[in-house]
């Protein structure tokens, strides 16, 4: 829409600064060496999230971005940090360094290749795109996304992998503010209502895990698997 | 209105279980009688989907075609029989606080059907997604019931990988809702995204696509994300596999086999292509893994692999005799796996053990239990006369009519492989001499009584397919084509 390009650049450019620093969280996930710094990093980036949802909202005159805003703010940055401090407090603040398969350098050189695909991707789709769309939020929602699915499988403790499945739906949903700036509640409201009971199912299944195998360090749950 | 019985049926069954009755079996019976009533309304959904118009209860929220009816139906047998059978397994925990432990079971049970119920009804894609992603959550608990360190391990990996997969289809179905707004839909409905799709530009359902296969694909079991399954399958309580491994997989299927249709609207995508990959390969890697596992429910849960590699490279093949061969394939699969794992929940409880190794001879020390695996065991590997024979050569017929030998001759090699494997680890355990003494003599009434009524079907179909359910068969197989 080139017209709101110029009458409202100054937003437009808060918007690009947003979605940069919510690319700078989705590294800070795979960054981040202790468990309550995880939790912190996301919320930072559920913050985000609802920021963007809030310009973008305002740029298009969409009620249901500010909508998808407000139940990100009380989902994501009030309710989900205060259901996993409730079930897993000890866990959160355990001080110890979470265990990785791969070391953070190596992380980081390949999230950046995740992000440089994710780039080339949404090029060739916003190319031929229809019109409404942010060419930002679609290859950074998109690399949230994929980062996400790499920090759950690089990381081998139980609440560090719940958080980067929550990030991995902050992605999505980072992408889908922008592409569908007029998407349904419905799809907002089972957004959320998922995230939350993955984050009470989870938190309940660790503590299970906690009891009965005596460690959260879920990279070595090996008794199942092939010979 | 059958539709809402379907969908609130269980849901208010669910809250009754909670009650705390004095009699520990009550939640249990009315279990079984709510899966009944469930049944019986699917029973008339089928019958009315099967007449060519799909049921509209709610337009564009709750509505049902054949292919629907064709789930539907499944589940709610499937439902049934695995209902019966949970009270044997349930009147079985007596360790403290039993009584609370039975009530919450079946609590999950009713949470858990409903959501499968309710994939195949809703008609908003979004609702769709969060229905299977509940189908998920609510059944986590049911995988740890055991509450052992295996099933514990077995839920996370289930858990984890699983809700993954679900971000992952999230992102495919936002992508596709933009496609679908820009052309000017409103509800973003399964109808409104097939009309859609012509118009929209290829890359963007092309990729929107891949997102929602490897999604879907990872909780119906497809490689190189199905590692959690075969840990899932096997270490939850056998009616919940039965339900996991039978009809579950089948849901997260359906979705992803709506969704080529779909994608194959749009001008120059080929969805078909990788669909036909990951079957292949899915097949491939479960036909070759499910030689050297050492548990005998293990080896059903790679069989189900298998199977959802086959439902899969069916719908890549293409054409109408194939789609027919996929909707068949799926019903054949859902009545035989079923009936495996039942009869598997039936040998674990006389035995107590999982390890194909340490049993021996099993027709000679409980003939009925013995049988009932040999019989499950050529059933679900597509000996004749059973009904997943029939619908493998339904699909092995289409693929060599429309000349596609390559796939056709992997397909049949790897279901080769499967048949030696499955059969060559059920029937040692069936047949020889005992080793070791079992725990117990037979197993619990409502186990026969619920293997029996699952064999019927399973029987049944292979010599006989009444005229009702081979139409709904055929208009299901529509649903596959553009």
């Amino acid at each position: 829409m080139p017209d709101m390009w110029t009458s409202n650049l100054l937003l437009h450019e808060l918007s690009a600064l947003v979605a940069g620093l919510f690319l700078l969280t989705a590294f800070g996930l795979i960054a981040t060496r202790q468990v309550l710094a995880c939790l912190r990093t996301f919320v930072l980036q559920s913050l985000f999230l609802a920021l963007s949802a809030f310009v973008l909202g305002y740029l298009n005159a969409s009620a249901s971005l500010l909508a998808v805003g407000a139940i990100t703010v009380v989902v994501k940055i009030v309710l989900i940090p205060w259901l996993l401090l409730k079930t897993l407090g000890d866990e959160l603040r355990a001080r110890r360094e979470i265990s990785q398969v791969l070391n953070i350098p190596t992380s980081l050189l390949i999230a950046l290749a995740i992000v440089v695909f994710s780039y080339f991707v949404s090029v060739r789709i916003l190319a031929v795109a229809p019109k409404g769309a942010s060419a930002m939020n679609l290859p950074i929602g998109m690399a949230g996304l994929l980062l996400g699915a790499y920090a759950m499988t690089v990381r081998r403790e139980a609440v560090p992998q719940i958080i980067a499945i929550l990030s991995m739906e902050n992605g999505a949903f980072f992408a889908g503010i922008a592409i569908a700036p007029h998407l349904p509640l419905i799809a907002e409201l089972s957004g959320a209502f998922d995230v939350l009971i993955i984050t009470r199912v989870m938190g309940v299944l660790v503590m299970k895990v906690h009891e009965r195998v005596g460690t959260t360090a879920v990279g070595d749950l090996v008794t199942l698997r092939e010979e | 209105m059958e539709l809402f019985y379907v969908l609130g049926l269980p849901l208010l069954t669910a809250f009754l279980s909670l009650l705390p009755a004095k009699n520990r079996n009550f939640p249990a019976a009315l279990t079984i009688l709510d899966a009944l009533l469930v049944l019986a309304a699917s029973w008339l959904v089928v019958l009315k989907v099967s007449g060519g118009a799909p049921i509209i209860a709610v337009k564009d929220w709750l509505e049902c075609d054949a292919f629907g009816g064709l789930l539907l139906l499944l589940v709610s047998f499937v439902g049934f029989t695995a209902a019966i059978f949970s009270w044997g397994y349930t009147k079985n925990i007596v360790e403290p606080n039993g009584a609370e432990r039975v009530r919450r079971y079946y609590w999950r049970y009713n949470l858990f059907l409903a959501s499968m119920l309710a994939v195949p009804i809703l008609a908003q894609l979004t609702l769709v997604w969060m229905a299977v992603e509940l189908t998920t959550l609510l059944s986590v608990f049911l995988v740890s019931f055991p509450n052992t360190p295996e099933a514990i391990e077995a839920a996370w990996k289930y858990a984890v990988l699983t809700c993954m997969g679900a971000a992952l289809a999230l992102f495919g179905i936002l992508m596709l809702y933009w496609g679908v707004a820009a052309t000017g839909g409103d509800a973003f409905t399964w109808t409104t995204l097939l009309n859609a799709t012509p118009n929209m530009p290829p890359i963007l359902v092309e990729t929107a696509f891949l997102f929602i296969l490897v999604g879907f694909g990872t909780k119906a079991g497809l490689v190189p994300l199905h590692t959690w399954l075969p840990d899932a399958h096997s270490q939850a309580p056998s009616a919940i596999c039965a339900l996991l491994s039978g009809v579950e997989t089948s849901t997260a299927l359906y979705c992803l086999i709506r969704m080529v249709p779909c994608a194959q609207g749009a001008p120059g995508a080929a969805p078909e292509k990788w669909i036909l990959a990951f079957g292949l390969a899915t097949c491939a890697c479960a036909a070759l893994l499910l030689i050297q596992v050492r548990e005998y429910k293990r080896l059903l849960a790679f069989s189900t692999i298998e199977h959802m590699g086959i439902i899969l490279v069916a719908v890549g093949l293409g054409g109408s005799a194939s789609y027919f061969g996929a909707a068949y394939q799926m019903m054949s699969h859902s009545f035989a796996k079923s009936f495996c794992f039942l009869a598997a929940g039936a040998v674990l409880r006389i035995t107590g053990t999982r390890d194909i190794g340490s049993i021996r001879g099993l027709i000679h020390e409980s003939p009925f239990v013995g049988t009932a695996l040999l019989v499950g065991a050529f059933a679900i590997s597509g000996a004749p006369p059973f009904a997943v024979f029939l619908s493998e050569l339904n699909i092995l017929r289409a693929g060599i009519s429309s000349a596609q030998y390559v796939a056709t001759g992997l397909l049949v090699v790897f279901i080769v492989i499967a048949f030696c494997g499955i059969t060559f680890h059920l029937s040692r355990m069936v047949f020889g001499e005992p080793v070791a003494k079992l725990k117990r003599a037979r197993p619990p009434l409502s186990y026969v009584f619920s293997i029996v009524l699952a064999g019927i079907p399973m029987a049944l179909f292979g010599l006989y397919m009444p005229n009702s359910l081979m139409e709904l068969l055929r208009l299901a197989s529509h649903a596959l084509g553009r």
